[in-house]
């Protein structure tokens, strides 16, 4: 092994410098391996193999052999890898709908009025930045668990939800896989195939083991529900079923409310516990409240229950990581020590949320004005999507004389849409067409304007007829 | 599986044999227990319980002003000022992050290093110190699964839980002489030859948490030379860096140290005490790495277990630091605030300490003034501790851990007195 080979040879090395700290001042590092005098380089190997001399020279040079020499390259991101592929493509007609942040018309990022005018307020008022409690502010903690299953729920007015702040929903799914690790250990997820790319991520990193049960349907390009009850109900009993609560990512399919009952159903016969990844509150139908539907429908059975939340899009807080995790437990004994250990487990990972993106949510949700504001900026952004949706539609069903059925545009929810292309047909639309789009053939509504629906149609039209 | 803090669980088979009825009843966190309270923030939130005029919190590491209050530099007032109403997002991110790096390691390791000046090293914003920690430890198990990390003894209590949470074994070396209330560096040495061979060491290279005891420049030389010597890999975790002596290159000197003899080292930047950024979380971890295309690797691995846990830090901190280190004229004027902070905690030392002489207390007092950055080990014991809690509402760690930075004019008097008090009759 390297390391036994090194420190073999810089005792022999330490051997023959036995005296004195002058010889030592002479080797202070001013060797450097790409210099290319000691041929290091050249060798994948141990480096040291090749190395006659027991200099001191030797000595210090194999000091810069990195412990880390056997790190190879992690896999890149597949949807960054999207935005700087067309960074670098100059065709005037390309589009970016890999991303996954909402763009204006104008395709230009959009800070929300509401976050400008909190703040400005946060500047007035010049508070300090001392350190949050390890469980977040409270006044964000309050606001969003209310948020979520609305102020007047059972579950918040008998204190029996665990909220604790977190790294927007990466982090607040992290914390609670560290939570099903812990105390959970051998108990498995069950994610949608497909999810979102970092779910795995999250759960591998954290030693939660996954399995993917029967989502999407590429026949009808809708949910395959028969697929997904059956898969469910064939997990072991007390599996953890992750769900996304509005607007799918990345198909954009959601159940009805009547499949989200027979769901439940299922979840509660076989005593799983039903883990809420809620994205995108406010952005599936413009109203926030109805969004939340399906995690109130669960809640209100009495059911307990993980819920991540984020609002890196609903509040456009990307940058700022801010979101949630809440565990809805029977008493609210359970919640307070759910809550401790949470804390528990957020404090050796970063001691303590941010302050600047919860005292921005604080603000926004806790001043009826702002709240009020933010409503109607969230119904514009999600109408801005829908109509796009439809003007999408529109145009592919004047140009496509095949008589496809698109309507699954318009019944896909959120920024997503699936669109049914496969590989080679998602390079098609980039090599051809420069349109940027992931190889699963999700496109981003959120990436396009009405202004480009027309050309995106004819992209996917020749795409699906002429390429196979 | 089942020694974690705190658990109760008395069966290592999930609750199976409970009938559905039954684990409905309880629901599904009857198996929860509470978790024991943070040493170090639980301090704090007794602390804010407690509504006695005369509280005094030495608990947290948190500047205070004179006043006791917590202050906002006016560099950071400023770097607010220039950056509000721009509008960052998610698209720029990247760019915000690579620039902190940047100006990060300059402060570090020297703006004229040559790992520097050659991109040899893999940086990444992380989220403050403890979350450049966490970072590295995931990356070590990653790659080192096998390996330990020697923490000092003692040190951060934090420090080992985020190694284990990493599930990284975890060890200790000698440091601390609880009767010169100094560095016990005979034994530092005897531990570093003695640990196996190329072994991971956590050090404190200023300002040591808890005990403020840090080596000599000599002493720092000859640790490195011994680390040579065993191939140690060191990592340092700078969270105090210009508030030992008010100098920040003179607070780097034991990582120029360890650069100019050739180690590969590692390094846990925080800006939360320096820049009095605590709740932003703001920090950096760099890996110092063979050669350039090293570097891109092992940062490409850091990014990914990042991505897992978090993906990004948040922009708002990164903005403010970058905004200040790159700004001749804000970094300047940090610089000096630094000195001030550091300079009045170096204040309330002599003063408590001569207070306590004044008082002709029984004991050796000198460690207060001897000891370096924002902590003083006392010497008190535990009972000691809950003496000045229960008696005086002073808070501190039950180690004896006080943070002169909560250390005031006005009261200081009443801490000697209540110090006093307590160890009188010993």
């Amino acid at each position: 092994m390297t390391s036994t080979s090194t420190s073999t040879m810089l005792s022999l090395a330490s051997a023959s410098l036995t005296a004195s700290l002058s010889v030592h001042e002479n080797l202070k590092g001013r060797l450097k391996l790409g210099g290319g005098s000691l041929s290091f380089n050249k060798e994948k190997a141990n480096p040291f193999i090749k190395t006659k001399s027991f200099s001191r020279i030797s000595m210090v040079a194999a000091i810069k052999v990195s412990r880390f020499e056997g790190v190879t390259m992690a896999p890149p991101d597949p949807i960054l890898g999207v935005s700087e592929a067309f960074k670098a493509d100059n065709d005037q007609k390309k589009l970016n709908l890999g991303v996954g942040a909402y763009r204006t018309e104008e395709l230009q990022p959009y800070v929300l009025n509401v976050v400008k005018k909190a703040e400005n307020l946060m500047v007035e008022r010049g508070e300090n930045k001392e350190y949050l409690p390890i469980e977040g502010l409270a006044a964000f903690n309050k606001v969003t668990a209310e948020l979520l299953f609305g102020a007047s729920n059972p579950v918040i007015k008998e204190q029996r939800v665990a909220t604790v702040q977190g790294l927007s929903g990466t982090g607040s799914l992290r914390l609670a896989a560290a939570l099903i690790e812990r105390y959970f250990p051998g108990a498995k997820v069950l994610i949608s195939s497909p999810t979102w790319g970092n779910h795995k991520n999250i759960f591998n990193d954290a030693r939660v083991p996954w399995s993917e049960y029967r989502y999407y349907d590429p026949k009808t390009v809708g949910l395959d529900f028969d697929g997904m009850i059956a898969d469910i109900k064939a997990a072991p009993e007390g599996s953890f079923v992750l769900l996304h609560g509005c607007a799918h990512n990345p198909t954009g399919i959601d159940p009805t409310p009547e499949q989200w009952e027979k769901i439940a159903d299922v979840i509660q016969e076989k005593n799983h516990i039903p883990f809420f990844d809620v994205a995108y509150q406010g952005f599936a139908s413009g109203s926030l409240d109805a969004d939340a539907g399906s995690v109130r429908l669960f809640a209100a059975r009495g059911m307990e229950l993980l819920v991540a939340q984020s609002y890196s899009k609903n509040l456009g807080l990307y940058a700022e990581r801010i979101g949630a995790i809440n565990v809805v437990c029977t008493s609210a004994d359970a919640a307070t020590r759910v809550k401790s250990q949470l804390k528990r487990l957020a404090r050796p990972m970063y001691s303590n949320p941010p302050i600047h993106g919860a005292k921005i949510v604080a603000n926004v949700v806790g001043d009826p004005t702002l709240f009020n504001e933010w409503k109607a900026e969230m119904e514009m952004m999600a109408g801005r999507i829908k109509n796009v949706r439809q003007k999408l539609y529109d145009s592919l069903t004047a140009k496509d004389k095949s008589g496809k059925d698109w309507s699954f545009i318009l019944k896909q929810i959120g920024m997503f849409s699936f669109t049914g292309l496969n590989k080679a047909q998602s390079d098609n639309m980039t090599n051809k067409w420069h349109v940027y789009m992931t190889k699963d053939g999700r496109i981003s509504l959120a990436g396009l304007s009405l202004a480009k629906c027309e050309y995106l149609a004819d992209a996917i039209i020749d795409s699906y007829h002429n390429v196979s | 599986m089942w020694s974690f803090m705190g658990s109760r669980l008395t069966s290592s088979a999930r609750c199976m044999s409970t009938s559905t009825k039954a684990l409905n009843r309880l629901g599904w966190w009857d198996r929860v227990s509470p978790a024991s309270k943070d040493p170090i923030t639980g301090v704090t939130e007794a602390f804010l319980a407690d509504t006695n005029p005369h509280k005094i919190n030495l608990g947290v590491g948190a500047y205070r002003d004179d006043e006791g209050k917590p202050v906002v530099l006016q560099c950071v007032r400023n770097a607010e000022a220039k950056i509000a109403g721009c509008d960052f997002m998610e698209s720029n991110a990247t760019a915000v992050g690579s620039k902190l790096v940047e100006e990060s390691v300059k402060l570090a390791y020297g703006k004229d290093a040559n790992v520097v000046k050659e991109g040899t090293l893999a940086g990444l914003q992380a989220l403050s110190g403890t979350g450049a920690c966490r970072l590295f430890a995931e990356f070590q198990r990653r790659f080192h699964p096998e390996s330990p990390i020697y923490f000092p003894d003692p040190t951060w209590p934090n420090h080992p839980n985020i190694w284990r949470d990493a599930q990284v074994p975890v060890r200790t070396f000698q440091y601390y002489h609880p009767v010169s209330k100094g560095l016990n560096f005979a034994a530092l040495m005897d531990d570093i030859k003695n640990a196996p061979d190329a072994s991971f060491f956590l050090l404190h290279p200023c300002a040591h948490n808890p005990t403020g005891v840090d080596p000599t420049a000599e002493q720092w030389r000859e640790i490195s030379y011994q680390f040579k010597v065993k191939s140690h890999f060191p990592f340092f975790d700078v969270a105090y860096q210009g508030f030992a002596s008010g100098d920040l290159d003179m607070d780097a000197q034991a990582i120029r140290i360890f650069l100019e003899d050739g180690h590969l080292i590692g390094c846990a930047q925080s800006f939360a005490k320096n820049m009095g950024l605590y709740g932003h979380r703001v920090g950096c971890l760099s890996v110092l790495c063979a050669d350039a295309k090293q570097a891109v690797a092992v940062k490409s691995q850091l990014q990914q277990i990042a991505r897992a846990m978090y993906s990004n830090p948040p922009i708002h901190g990164l903005l403010l630091v970058s905004t200040i280190l790159s700004d001749p004229e804000t970094k300047a004027l940090w610089v000096k605030e630094v000195k001030v902070m550091a300079n009045r905690i170096q204040q309330m030392r002599s003063t408590l300490r001569e207070s306590l002489e004044k008082l002709a207390s029984p004991l050796n007092w000198e460690h207060i003034t001897n000891q370096v950055g924002m902590f003083c080990f006392s010497g008190l014991t535990a009972d000691q501790v809950d003496r000045l809690v229960r008696e005086f509402h002073i808070y501190l760690t039950r180690d004896g851990r006080m943070s002169m930075a909560g250390v005031t004019t006005s009261n200081v008097s009443y801490l000697a007195n209540a110090i006093h008090e307590v160890t009188r009759y010993n």
